[in-house]
């Protein structure tokens, strides 16, 4: 019996606030001047201030609201706290973005909001259609935003394929959850808990029920198999929309994967777990040895990023081999470090133009330490980060991980994935190679420039501070993302 | 101890100096460098008196917390072993500034940025006590050395820029693997004390080795891991290069001796015969490639691969000879080829060349530079008066008590680099110059006089009178040579002895390497 109260609804205000934040743009695009647009701006990013502040009050104050559909707590609310930033920064950089595009839709941030209000509601699910509805939520409104730039053939083609691919893996998340219900007879996670404990995989109900979610996540995730529609999209789609779902996208993904798998799962952790290694292992070696081969920068951060969930997995693996949640902890911390470095990454990408286009050939980076000292310097900081050499954050990242791994008694596996890091740095570094130690061949009007304007720099600021800042001192996130762990049953 | 952060104001110097050269005029950028790394020279003299020679513990220890939810702290300090090392750190990156005054044209403000940075994470990685900060630091300098090379390097330095970036990294990132093992194994701490106060199983140290080999032989570097460094050194503009191979180089075998002694005994005893064997090859292999080079930087950088075969050899005779000449020989090594370097640089930077056929005859035209060249050459061959005949006699001597055939085989590497230092001096100070080149030929000015005469004065003053520096490494390596062969466990069964003699502490004061462990125990029977 479904009971509503008032109290409820004020729980999920965070949620409310921004789903009414996006369709009041909505409503008023449509009437608002051109030269008016920028107060939509102004309407998300004040929304989104207040929600942070609504929900870094909740995580003290954990509950369990729509009979249980929904739980605030301290782990839902890291990533709340991670996707509003993410979110602010994609909203600072589409402006500016959007403009050197010549693409006024205002409707375009009504669909950020969206999105991310369907990752709000997948990090606080505590049942599984919840999360199935805030998956779609989030994928229907990157679908459309994949294909925003109409007059690219390239933009329209990330779009079908990401919405065929994406389409595709809710059927296989759908038909695990209707299986899982099959097999424990219920969607929620803390009563599937309670029915699979002390049953293991040797149930075939409950072994494709794991394997189909699984799969479905695995999509959500890119993680290799299940990676194919990443480098396609990633490199169609708008780049602000690529920043957005490189980074908002998969952290929500893993917030919703981790909890259906720890608290829903969690008993079947050392039979997954075994699963998780092998994807672990396909997605480090192809993801970083495919970044090696590329050309296109906004490809090669494709593949990064395929590779960065594989380093992210280690900590899912270490889980199923030990007692405590240092691993799941250690996840957290790596998605929310490679947030600001990713996300850095893409911005810098977005707005070095060549000649009214985006320059996303790793040449057009050429001699940009002469032209753009600061730009590049930024870009050597991230790229250095991504690479996960100290002391940037990048390395804290890696470390906790890896400390997991080991303490799981996987010393073997950071081993492999440390040499694959070794390999991640020469295609990193190739870019700080072009930029900082190839002259630029011709200074004509055709070569690419940045274009920087206020947002960008808070968007750059803001992301080459967390960079650095937590490679240094990341104590208090650490601590963040073990409180928030904890709270995980 | 003072309780005055020392070791953070030197590290923390530079640092600050490497963003002040971008706040400067860009004409003032140069004296702004020098100025830095003066005041970082002239805070890092006083640790040298402040030192307590009679103790073997760190000292200047500092402690923080720093990630307490990782249990990761900051912890530095000093013993005997790394302030000498601190200290020639500190000697060499003013003359780094001043001999790259005018050879480095292009975005001046960068390089002395990076040369900041680098002294700042080199002083950090022989400071570092815990295990974390330690690959920080370590890991911290890779970046800014491969811009350093890329940039500024010759023409193919883009090949030896990434070469050098991934040979290094590919070595330390099993060495964070082993830490965090050692974390887990060690009791749940970073702390490089209480790790070398461990016991650890055979099999785990066996592995353990394994991981700090790979990541230290890169760096020394050892047979058969060292292309990386010609082509390095080659490549490198000359600041570069002598912080490659004065400072670089000294952390891989500071590595073996601050890590890998101390915390695994058992595993470097067992792989004492392969440590040995790699260091006789890479001393014979060295100094037959450096023979055969036309190419003055590579020349000197395969003598490097050799002289520091002479250090990893000192290291793995666990007595006192042969790991106080071990030190001595990284110091010794860090001033005599840093003075090399220099010369190469200056060289270079009248003819642009750098073939030892382009620059023959010099001593008429450049007497100053003739002479420093001669000096530095002489030293390097280990010459009796000159600071590296200190360390090469005491590692020998070393290497004389666990095996006479090893020391007539290291010898041979004497021999041959005076054949090889020889030669190039012959053919450089005393040949027949080319008379197109004669014009070009200035000798060596103020500036350069000051970059080098303070390495003249320290291969005499060392090479004369080694013993403040013996004196205060003596009790720190006494107590490495205690955890590889514990007093108490002398007669227990534990691991067979893979050396044909026991080591004690009798054996290693008594005078079988003649004049310098006399002059050691003198100066122990000297202490309070």
């Amino acid at each position: 019996m479904m009971t509503f109260s008032s109290a409820d609804l004020f729980l999920i205000l965070p949620e409310l606030l921004i789903v009414i934040a996006a369709c009041i743009i909505l409503v008023l695009d449509p009437v608002l001047r051109t030269s008016d647009k920028d107060g939509l701006v102004w309407l998300s990013l004040g929304t989104l201030a207040v929600c942070m502040g609504l929900t870094a009050s909740q995580i003290q104050a954990p509950a369990t609201i729509f009979s249980g559909l929904v739980v605030i707590d301290a782990y839902g609310a890291f990533w709340k706290l991670l996707l509003y930033f993410v979110t602010g920064l994609t909203i600072l950089l589409s402006h500016s973005y959007l403009k050197e595009e010549r693409l006024y839709f205002g409707e375009y941030y009504g669909f950020v909001l969206l999105a991310l209000s369907g990752m709000m509601v997948m990090v606080s699910s505590a049942d599984l259609l919840t999360l199935y509805l805030g998956t779609e939520l989030m994928s229907l409104s990157l679908y459309v935003m994949a294909g925003l730039k109409r007059s690219d053939p390239r933009s329209l083609e990330a779009s079908a394929k990401y919405f065929v691919l994406g389409a595709f893996s809710s059927g296989f998340l759908l038909y695990g959850i209707s299986l899982l219900y099959g097999a424990t007879g219920s969607t929620r996670l803390p009563e599937i808990a309670a029915a699979i404990s002390g049953r293991n995989l040797d149930d075939p109900l409950l072994l494709f029920a794991t394997i189909l979610l699984t799969v479905g996540f695995g999509f959500k995730l890119a993680v290799v198999p299940f990676h194919m529609w990443t480098p396609d999209v990633y490199q169609g789609a708008p780049t602000s929309v690529t920043a957005f779902m490189a980074v908002a996208s998969k952290a929500a993904s893993f917030g919703a994967f981790l909890r259906v798998f720890m608290e829903g799962l969690g008993g079947l952790k050392a039979n997954w777990s075994a699963m998780f290694l092998l994807l672990c292992l396909a997605t480090l070696i192809l993801g970083n040895i495919l970044a090696l081969v590329q050309t296109n920068v906004k490809r090669m951060l494709a593949y990064s990023s395929i590779a960065h969930a594989g380093y992210a997995l280690i900590g899912v693996v270490a889980t199923g081999h030990m007692e405590n949640s240092s691993g799941i902890a250690s996840v957290l911390l790596y998605l929310s470090l490679y947030a600001f470095m990713t996300f850095g990454a893409f911005a810098i990408v977005a707005m070095l133009r060549k000649g009214g286009i985006e320059g996303v050939d790793i040449e057009d980076f050429t001699g940009l330490a002469k032209r753009h000292p600061v730009a590049a310097l930024l870009m050597l900081i991230f790229m250095v980060s991504l690479a996960g050499i100290p002391p940037t954050a990048g390395f804290i990242g890696k470390l906790y991980v890896f400390m997991s791994a080991v303490e799981a008694g996987l010393p073997w596996l950071a081993a492999v994935a440390l040499i694959f890091a070794v390999i991640s740095a020469y295609y990193y570094l190739r870019l700080v190679m072009v930029m900082y130690m190839r002259e630029p061949s011709d200074l004509s009007s055709t070569s690419p420039r940045m274009v920087m304007s206020p947002a960008l720099s808070i968007v750059l600021a803001c992301a080459v501070a967390g960079v650095v800042i937590f490679g240094i001192y990341p104590n208090p996130l650490v601590n963040f993302a073990m409180q928030a762990v904890s709270a995980l049953k | 101890m003072t309780g005055f952060p020392w070791l953070t104001l030197l590290i923390v110097l530079p640092l600050a100096g490497a963003m002040a050269v971008f706040a400067v005029k860009e004409s003032s950028v140069r004296l702004t460098a020098l100025a830095v790394a003066v005041a970082d020279l002239l805070i890092s003299l006083p640790l040298w008196w402040l030192f307590d020679a009679a103790s073997g513990d760190m000292q200047f220890v500092e402690s923080a917390r720093w990630i307490p939810s990782l249990s990761i702290n900051y912890r530095l300090g000093l013993d005997g072993i790394s302030l000498p090392l601190v200290l020639m750190t500190t000697v060499l990156m003013p003359l780094c500034i001043l001999i790259s005054w005018h050879s480095i044209e292009r975005r001046i403000q960068s390089f002395m940025a990076m040369l900041l940075i680098m002294e700042s994470a080199m002083i950090g990685v022989f400071c570092a006590l815990d295990f974390v900060l330690f690959y920080v630091f370590w890991e911290a300098m890779l970046i800014p050395m491969y811009l350093l090379i890329g940039i500024w390097g010759g023409p193919n330095r883009l090949y030896a820029a990434i070469k050098f970036l991934l040979y290094t990294l590919a070595g330390s990132v099993l060495l964070l693997v082993a830490i965090l093992v050692l974390y887990f194994q060690g009791g749940h701490t970073f702390d490089i004390l209480q790790l070398s106060q461990g016991t650890y199983s055979t099999s785990l140290q066996f592995w353990l080795f394994l991981a700090f080999f790979a990541a230290f032989a890169v760096k020394v570097p050892m047979f058969p891991f060292h292309t990386w460094l010609p082509d390095a050194h080659v490549e490198a503009p000359t600041a570069g290069s002598v912080i490659l191979a004065s400072v670089l180089l000294k952390m891989g075998t500071y590595g073996f001796l601050r890590f890998s002694l101390p915390m695994l005994p058992d595993a470097s005893q067992l792989f004492t015969p392969f440590m040995v064997g790699l260091s006789i090859v890479a001393i014979i292999y060295g100094a037959y490639m450096a023979l055969a080079q036309a190419d003055l930087k590579k020349l000197i950088a395969y003598s490097s691969v050799s002289h520091m075969g002479f250090v990893t050899l000192g290291l793995f005779m666990f007595n006192i000879q042969g790991i106080e000449g071990a030190v001595m020989q990284m110091v010794n090594h860090g001033i005599t080829t840093g003075g090399l370097f220099l010369c190469v640089g200056m060289i270079y930077e009248r003819t642009h060349s750098r073939q030892i056929a382009d620059n023959v005859g010099l001593t008429k035209p450049m007497p100053r530079y003739a002479t420093f060249l001669v000096i530095f050459a002489l030293s390097s061959l280990g010459l009796p008066g000159t600071n590296s005949f200190v360390g090469e006699f005491m590692i020998l001597a070393g290497t004389f008590l666990w095996s006479k055939i090893a020391t007539a085989c290291a010898l041979l590497g004497i021999i041959l680099a005076a054949a090889y230092l020889l030669w190039m001096v012959q053919r450089v100070a005393f040949g027949v110059p080319d008379p197109h080149i004669l014009p070009k030929l200035r000798d060596v000015n103020l500036r350069e006089m000051i970059t080098v005469v303070p390495l003249v004065v320290l291969i005499f003053v060392i090479g004369i009178f080694p013993n403040p520096i013996l004196t205060r490494m003596h009790p720190s390596v006494e107590k490495v040579i205690a955890r590889v062969f514990p007093p108490a466990a002398e007669h227990a069964s534990g691991m067979p002895r893979m050396t044909p003699f026991t080591p004690s502490v009798e054996r290693i004061t008594s005078p079988t390497g003649p004049t310098f462990s006399q002059e050691t125990q003198v100066a122990s029977e000297g202490r309070p």
